[in-house]
């Protein structure tokens, strides 16, 4: 793409985002719509500014987080455990790879009261339900992976004396590793908007809790803080991560 | 027989044992450890298990009947939620053509727009869910509003992707062949978009299905919300498991269905 065109690509989205936000200063302060489903500007960045000073925000945001590393560690490790021995022969492939895609497509959002039920309103609810969600597009895009390697690296590999767990290390792992990586993201986005959906349905803490609970108390205001703050987080981390595969694309 | 005919004779006889065909064969270790999963559950939900967190399939299916499929208030939960699936599925369909096809259409469209709508379709909209209750309030409205919003995303994106892998040629020699919008949309786009607008339609299912779903069990003082979250409280797991198994098959069938729809369509192409 010329740098022209970027440009204008740019300008475009920037005028959105502007465009959004004028709409937004433009309707709540000529009183089109009620303060409760959007409240203006000015009172969402004093109510985010209260949040930061009375350090609610802080704790809020370490449970969250640390839940979603734990749930995406957990994740990946399953995952990537799975599908290297799911690849060990294709039959084991062919018998396992639909049924873990298709398990895939059932709102796995159904399991959360149970998770509710094993391990309380806790954190650790949260973890197992975001690692459950977390652990598929993992396993799915590293069987995806392992099992197109071309098998010519492999038997070199055999012939060199090279032990199972060489062989992934040094020649599976390593091919399969771009396709890996997109797992790797799919799943910490959905560990990430699991954690947020866990937390939004059932918790006693975290970023979630605090949107449900500004929204049962009315405080509109504090709830747009914090959901202004995610999709900053978000797109914020998207810009990162794109920039990051294109770099690496470029190699 | 010479030895060398028994030893041929030896060999082929396991093949000829075995009998299956591949497929057969994978579909047979699949339902075998299904099988066997499912009596392992069994055998651990009968002794060694905690009766206030897990229950055995036998379980599970004595309450399906007894008390899930028995219960009125809950068989109307299940059916009003697989209503609002529907609804929302179909709006997501014709709401997602529309803004797909209108990002998709041009060139400055596409390179304009289609980042904005990767850019909300990023977005964890479940953040959004309170804000939903609070605009539609708890019935079915905001329900299907959120499975729309969950559902809408996916079928845009890859309306456009399908778009935009048009051979520009079609389009130029339709354009000077005097082909209106409408024939353009109806000869060349529709056509050739639709492995990708299936992809879309499929995904679009699984994530209608999320949101509707979401919106259910975030609303926890009627339909299916309120009864796992009294199953849950009061440590009852045959219900809670037999309505996920209801609510899961659903699922799984509707998902079928849409895959069906994507193979007939498609077919013509191989």
């Amino acid at each position: 793409m010329s740098d022209a065109s970027t440009f204008t690509t740019r300008s475009i989205q920037i005028a959105f985002v502007a465009i959004m936000i004028g709409v937004w200063y433009g309707v709540t302060t000529t009183g089109s719509v009620t303060p409760l489903f959007l409240p203006p500007i000015d009172a969402v960045k004093s109510a985010f500014v209260r949040l930061v000073q009375t350090g609610q925000f802080w704790s809020a945001v370490r449970v969250t987080l640390t839940t979603i590393a734990q749930a995406w560690l957990i994740a990946v490790v399953m995952g990537i455990l799975v599908a290297y021995l799911v690849t060990r022969s294709k039959f084991l492939v062919a018998v396992f790879e639909p049924v873990i895609a298709s398990t895939f497509a059932i709102p796995l959002t159904l399991l959360f009261p149970l998770f509710i039920l094993f391990f309380g309103i806790g954190p650790n609810s949260k973890v197992a339900y975001a690692a459950t969600y977390g652990f598929f597009p993992v396993a799915l895009n590293t069987i995806a992976g392992l099992s197109s390697v071309n098998e010519h690296y492999l038997r070199a590999a055999r012939s060199m004396g090279a032990s199972g767990f060489d062989t992934f290390r040094h020649v599976l792992f390593p091919a399969a590793f771009p396709v890996i990586l997109t797992g790797l993201r799919v799943s910490f986005f959905i560990s990430f908007a699991s954690v947020l959906g866990g937390e939004t349905l059932s918790s006693a803490a975290g970023i979630g809790k605090n949107i449900a609970l500004a929204a049962e108390l009315m405080e509109p205001a504090r709830m747009y803080a914090w959901i202004v703050f995610v999709i900053c987080t978000t797109v914020t981390l998207n810009f990162v991560v794109s920039a990051f595969e294109n770099r690496r694309r470029e190699y | 027989m010479t030895a060398a005919q028994a030893d041929a004779a030896a060999r082929r006889a396991p093949a000829a044992r075995q009998g299956f065909s591949y497929a057969t064969r994978v579909r047979l270790t699949r339902w075998i450890i299904f099988a066997g999963l499912l009596l392992a559950w069994e055998v651990y939900g009968q002794t060694l298990a905690n009766p206030r967190l897990i229950s055995p399939p036998s379980g599970v299916l004595y309450a399906l009947f007894s008390e899930i499929l028995a219960d009125s208030r809950i068989v109307t939960a299940i059916f009003e939620s697989f209503r609002e699936v529907i609804v929302a599925y179909v709006a997501s369909i014709v709401l997602g053509l529309a803004i797909g096809l209108g990002v998709g259409w041009s060139n400055f469209g596409r390179r304009s727009f289609f980042p904005i709508v990767l850019l909300l379709y990023a977005i964890p909209q479940v953040i959004l869910l309170p804000l939903f209750v609070l605009i539609f309030g708890i019935g079915p409205a905001c329900k299907i509003a959120f499975g729309i919003s969950h559902g809408v995303f996916p079928i845009i994106v890859n309306v456009i992707a399908g778009m935009r892998n048009v051979n520009p040629l079609y389009l130029r020699s339709a354009a000077s062949m005097g082909g209106s919008a409408v024939d353009v949309a109806r000869h060349i786009y529709f056509p050739h978009m639709v492995p990708s607008l299936f992809t879309g339609l499929r995904l679009g299912m699984t994530m209608t299905l999320l949101g509707v779903i979401l919106a259910e069990l975030y609303v926890s003082t009627q339909g299916i919300g309120y009864w796992t979250k009294v199953y849950a409280e009061t440590f009852d797991p045959a219900p809670l498991l037999a309505l996920i198994a209801v609510l899961a098959l659903m699922a799984i069938i509707l998902n079928s269905l849409v895959r069906v729809g994507e193979r007939r369509f498609t077919r013509w192409r191989n």
